[in-house]
């Protein structure tokens, strides 16, 4: 056995060990100013994140990194690596961050006196997890990105610590999450066991190598693929395994329920593309039908839609039906990660792109109104397009991207990822059921609308007069008019975000027939 | 590694033997008190195997801190240590049920794969002599990287616990 220091390319992760340290600077500025500068904080947040998307882009196109055309490559021997889905999901993680943190000025100002450095410097150290996660190639280091990623949450899900469902959500979503974690290891073990390697390039290789000699290693694959599913299903509220979801986001600090689900869930779609898609693609081989976890996955996806669109009409608390919503779009994101040709993964990258600016800025509308009439109640929406016009706007054209209304990002995202299901499904016939997951796709995507434009309804079209007037810090304003351009610039000119997608999918080997 | 000796079934009567005690007795001190023995067989087991860092890891974490916390808390919490509460499992029914469906397929798969799978690889390295110095040289080489990470995955959890525990003054 050899061992040798590896190459570090610290450049590479130059953007996390930024990030990292600028959060130990928000824990150590707010103490320094003896918590007395209110907004100080999150605005200094703010910046590390924007600082941080810029190295990021420098990094990208290979400004920072010595002797190379871009950002691309390994470092710390092969435990980091960076490529186009790294590099992509990272500005997804920045931006829910910035914009969960600028959606949170109202709550810090009135709620969270004593550790607003806290709050945000885990909201960053999180980032920081996520981050690493869509970096890591190789199991371990996967599984502690994975942790990082919650363990800042499990804090901020019960950070009203005076607030009854405040506690219990993050208590909830503590014992969740360590369940599914342990059973997510215990299905690692699995695939380590058979590999005898954690590095996912050379187990997939491995695998297949077991596979070609023993073929009954099926049974310990199927136990594993199992675990592993159920473990990410948690982690993405997936039905059957979604039912914390609503009462945490209902508990949670709004901006951190929206953090939970845009932030989270594409850090648990990374885990599943990179184990999944990429780990166990040999097992997609026809001559090896019964490891097939595609339909485990089409199942679960269907459920997803069916429980999540339905479930969320009956809703009357906003953030609830949200919460219910959120679980839909994983549905329909997981049609885009079973198609498995060139088209899949873009989609899903386009979709959770789509998909940050709508929901979070959804969430945004909702903290916002929360903070000034401390009702998450559907009813207390009535006639307030009167009072607040913008506001009621803003959220409306959020509801409806997330319903999928042309030309938001919205439509467009459902038609890439059902766009993608089809051509798997004529390419292939062996994937015919996926004209099935498309068809309840759209089935459901029409009973979503019923309870997306019932707020709408709501706001625009009750006679009452709505008692609140709603006036706005800068840094919501900053997140409303983000999500906002972001849902229409690239509902409308989407080829950038398009290209970058593609890459994904070319980084994982789908090359175009 | 050969057949198993005497010790191993001990260490797995005991295990079983004390892991039934933890879910059935009555009074929850005991409870305790028969989790760290299960605690210590399982280590044995590891030693056995030939990992005796996982052996030591087990005996610190388990019943160094986790067991021992446990019966603080138990102590600590005037109600739990009393004769008078006598804990009770309304689904035990449901509990015996999905634990013999998963003891059963766990035996199944493992009769499956010491035959099918496991038997027949080989192992082609030699099983290092002192495991804890290689697991050492590789935590500070090949697996650097996750081992700085969970140092911060530490300090984020340190931070939210005092946050958490914390008693406010306002």
């Amino acid at each position: 056995m050899e061992f040798k220091l590896p190459d570090y390319n610290l450049w590479l992760m130059l953007p996390e060990l930024f990030l990292f340290v600028w959060a130990l600077l928000v824990f150590t500025f707010d103490l320094v100013t003896k918590r007395k500068k209110e907004s100080a904080v999150g605005y200094s947040a703010l910046l590390g994140l924007l600082l941080t998307g810029l190295i990021l882009a420098l990094v990208w196109t290979g400004v920072l990194v010595p002797g190379k055309a871009n950002g691309y490559g390994s470092g710390f021997g092969n435990m980091f690596y960076n490529d186009a889905m790294a590099l992509f999901f990272k500005i997804i993680f920045l931006g829910a961050a910035f914009m969960a943190i600028g959606s949170s000025f109202g709550i810090t100002r009135q709620k969270i006196v004593n550790h607003r450095g806290e709050f945000y410097g885990l909201i960053l150290l999180s980032t920081v997890g996520m981050m690493f996660l869509s970096s890591s190639n190789e199991l371990l280091s996967l599984y502690i990105g994975l942790e990082l990623t919650t363990i800042p949450l499990f804090v901020l899900a019960a950070f009203f610590k005076d607030n009854k469902l405040s506690v219990e959500a993050g208590m909830k979503y503590f014992v969740i999450g360590a369940f599914s974690s342990a059973l997510l290891l215990y299905g690692l073990s699995f695939l380590y066991g058979l590999s005898g390697t954690t590095e996912i390039v050379q187990m997939k290789i491995n695998l297949g190598l077991v596979h070609a000699t023993i073929r009954d290693i099926g049974v310990i694959l199927i136990m594993g693929v199992v675990m592993m599913v159920a473990g990410i299903g948690f982690k993405l509220a997936l039905p059957p395994f979604h039912q914390w979801a609503p009462d945490v986001y209902e508990g949670s600090p709004t901006p951190i329920a929206a953090f939970l689900s845009v932030g989270s869930k594409a850090a648990g779609l990374v885990a599943f593309a990179k184990i999944f898609v990429n780990g166990l693609i040999v097992f997609y081989d026809p001559l090896q039908a019964p490891n097939d976890w595609g339909t485990l996955v089409g199942v679960i996806a269907v459920l997803a839609m069916v429980i999540g669109n339905v479930v969320a009409i009956r809703q009357s608390n906003i953030k609830r039906m949200l919460a219910y919503s959120s679980i839909a779009q994983a549905g329909y994101i997981m049609i885009g990660m079973v198609s498995l040709n060139e088209h899949g993964l873009a989609s899903v990258g386009y979709y959770i792109f789509a998909y940050m600016f709508a929901n979070m800025g959804a969430f945004a509308a909702v903290a916002i109104f929360e903070d000034k009439t401390g009702s998450c109640q559907i009813e207390s929406y009535r006639g307030l397009a009167k009072s607040s016009p913008f506001l009621s706007v803003t959220l409306a054209v959020f509801l409806l991207s997330l319903a999928g209304i042309p030309p938001l990002a919205g439509f467009l995202a459902k038609y890439k990822v059902f766009a993608a299901a089809i051509s798997m499904a004529t390419a292939d016939a062996d994937y015919s059921w996926l004209y099935w997951l498309v068809g309840v796709g759209l089935l459901t995507a029409v009973f979503s609308l019923f309870y997306y434009a019932n707020v709408i309804k709501q706001m625009f079209f009750s006679t009452e007069d709505s008692p609140y007037k709603i006036k706005f810090a800068l840094p919501s304003l900053v997140v409303l008019l983000m999500g906002l351009v972001g849902v229409f610039w690239f509902g409308i000119f989407p080829e950038p975000v398009l290209d970058l997608a593609s890459d994904i999918s070319a980084a994982f080997g789908f090359l175009p027939r | 590694m050969g057949e198993p000796g005497i010790v191993f079934w001990i260490l797995s009567i005991v295990i079983l033997v004390s892991g039934f005690m933890v879910v059935s007795l009555k009074n929850i001190f005991h409870c305790a008190l028969f989790l760290i023995l299960c605690l210590f067989s399982v280590a044995g087991i590891f030693i056995l195997l030939g990992a005796e860092f996982l052996a030591a890891a087990q005996v610190l974490i388990y019943v160094g801190a986790v067991a021992i916390l446990m019966i603080f808390a138990i102590m600590l919490t005037s109600n739990l240590a009393s004769e008078k509460i006598q804990q009770s499992n309304e689904n035990v029914l449901v509990g015996f049920f999905v634990c013999v469906t998963f003891a059963i397929s766990a035996v199944m798969l493992l009769a499956k794969t010491y035959e099918g799978v496991w038997g027949r690889m080989t192992i082609t390295e030699p099983l290092p002599s002192q495991n804890i110095a290689t697991l050492g040289k590789y935590l500070m080489t090949k697996f650097m990287l996750p081992f700085e990470v969970v140092s911060v995955l530490l300090l984020a959890a340190m931070i939210g616990a005092i946050v958490l525990a914390r008693k406010e003054s306002a």
